[in-house]
């Protein structure tokens, strides 16, 4: 097993060539994972091979590019289609990201579907992304946003979540691994609670994607939002999953061109899915670099991953907390690979600002999810997040690092 | 005789030129935010606070005889730091002084990306404060 890992992450760390260099004449440690990951050779390679050879706006063209194009353009969405296992290719949306997807997703099903009174229930651990758009809602529409909290372990109150929903709930929006916590949430038994009381459930898979094996039927879930950036794909492409079922009843998001199927001053027609959904000229380049990075994880294998960043994990909680005074935020039984931490006296922006110098880039802050901060009462956490072509020596200058950083701090 | 606000950035830049490497120079940068107590703790509320993403400014100023003379603290110690080299020089100037200071002195000492917006620590709201209370007073006077 051990000398499959080794091989694999051999063989990962070639394709990434961003890696192989040196920041203040140090060799870099690039641990901000969870932020985006860097993007292996194949996926520069489609995203280079697009714009010099078959570059050209999609759909409606009749000319020989246009339609190789589209032809790609729709073969990623088949790509997305199989890596989380939906029903049809129409229900997957292109987005920007998974900002973007929630964003459509709070727009177009509150159009549709909510009303003064109504009540959407999020999580206490959620990115910003799966709050504000809610929010807008709540503004706009009167609608009430309520909150399944977490324990001290960083693990979601699921038993609240019965009593949470009542038969004004509209939404549940929950995301499926906390990008400060690396928690991974019970999500199908979330599925399984709202769906017994008539509740949709939209899950936040941005960080989710790149580190387990997904799959849409399995956990039934209404919608599935995720980025291409934090899965080795481009920045710029991001998906919305959606159930057939509700994609069809719910109102477009943005209006413009390949969304409708006719369009006069007095009435607009609406396309099919999934255009219907995607107006304006899509990031087809992009798209087709997701497509990439989606047959690249395939080929290491989603186990393959999931086993060795467990082990990175393990390796990297084991090490930190051999720090006197450190303490991890986020202790549930199942993690993705992301520690968030901070040392006991001292702001976590210091032990960033010194580490970077030291060559390890990490994330410090709140991470974009302030509830989670002031649940602990702090101001933000060091977060270490990591990805397939990291290995236990970066760990190791992780640990050194933040070792230093302390002495030089306290 | 007090420095003036040139001698107070050259007498920064000379502190900071026997640093050859950075660790030396951040080692510096957190005696300096450890040894000062920079802000009267009655003024480290909400209304001197100045809210950066990653940490937390207080600032007062107060005028007196023609001259602006700022405190400030900080929660996170590098940033307290710089706050120590900003109040060096600015502190005890008068109002057109302040506006006319163009802060190269942390650039030429190596610090600029602590100044930059992207930093979000607080300190590039701090400088603008600094400048408007400096333009404020300057009506004043």
């Amino acid at each position: 097993m051990r000398s499959l890992m080794t091989k694999m992450t051999k063989m990962n760390r070639e394709d990434f060539k961003i890696l192989d260099q040196k920041i203040y004449g140090r060799q870099l440690v690039y641990l901000d994972n969870a932020a985006t990951t860097q993007k292996p050779q194949v996926v520069i390679d489609t995203l280079k091979a697009y714009y010099e050879t078959i570059n050209s706006n999609i759909h409606r063209g009749v000319h020989y590019l246009s339609q190789r194009a589209t032809d790609e353009f729709e073969a990623a969405r088949e790509a997305v289609r199989r890596f989380i296992n939906a029903r049809h290719a129409y229900e997957i949306i292109f987005t920007r990201g998974a900002t973007d997807s929630m964003n459509l997703v709070a727009a177009s099903f509150g159009r549709t579907f909510l009303h003064e009174g109504d009540e959407i229930v999020v999580s206490e651990m959620e990115h910003h992304a799966n709050i504000v758009p809610w929010q807008f809602l709540c503004e706009d529409r009167g609608c009430v946003l309520k909150v399944l909290p977490f324990n001290e372990k960083g693990e979601l109150c699921i038993e609240q979540l019965d009593q949470l929903i009542t038969p004004k709930t509209k939404m549940l929006a929950v995301t499926h691994v906390s990008n400060s916590l690396g928690t991974v949430n019970p999500v199908k038994e979330i599925v399984e609670i709202a769906h017994k009381k008539g509740v949709p459930v939209l899950l936040d898979g941005a960080q989710a994607v790149s580190h387990c094996k997904v799959d849409v039927q399995a956990l039934d879930c209404d919608f599935y939002c995720f980025s291409g950036h934090k899965m080795y794909a481009p920045m710029g492409i991001g998906v919305m999953y959606g159930k057939e079922e509700w994609l069809n009843k719910m109102k477009p998001y943005q209006g413009g061109g390949e969304m409708i199927k006719q369009v006069t001053f007095a009435k607009t027609t609406y396309n099919d899915l999934p255009f219907k959904f995607e107006a304006g000229t899509p990031s087809v380049g992009d798209a087709m670099g997701l497509k990439a990075a989606i047959e690249y994880m395939e080929t290491i294998g989603m186990e393959n991953i999931a086993a060795y960043e467990k082990e990175l994990l393990d390796y990297a909680e084991e090490r930190l907390s051999s720090i006197e005074g450190l303490r991890i935020y986020g202790q549930a039984a199942r993690k993705a690979a992301i520690v968030s931490f901070n040392i006991d006296k001292i702001h976590p922006s210091d032990i960033g600002a010194i580490i970077d110098k030291l060559g390890v880039a990490v994330r410090t802050g709140h991470h974009c999810t302030q509830p989670i901060m002031d649940h602990f009462g702090i101001p933000g956490t060091v977060r270490a997040s990591f990805a397939i072509y990291n290995d236990k020596k970066e760990i190791d200058d992780l640990y050194e690092a933040v070792y230093r950083a302390k002495n030089m701090l306290l | 005789m007090a420095q003036t606000l040139q001698e107070a950035e050259q007498q920064i830049i000379e502190e900071f030129e026997i640093f050859d490497d950075w660790l030396d120079k951040y080692n510096y940068i957190i005696e300096l935010g450890k040894e000062l107590p920079l802000i009267d703790e009655q003024y480290k509320t909400e209304q001197y606070l100045i809210s950066g993403c990653q940490s937390q400014v207080w600032l007062h100023a107060d005028y007196r005889d023609g001259l602006i003379y700022f405190t400030a603290d900080s929660d996170a110690i590098i940033t307290k730091g710089i706050i120590n080299l900003l109040i060096r020089v600015l502190s005890g100037r008068t109002p057109q002084e302040i506006l006319d200071c163009n802060l190269e002195y942390i650039d030429q000492i190596g610090l600029k990306e602590h100044l930059s917006p992207t930093r979000s620590n607080g300190l590039v709201s701090m400088i603008k404060q600094i400048k408007i209370y400096a333009l404020a007073f300057s009506q004043k006077s």
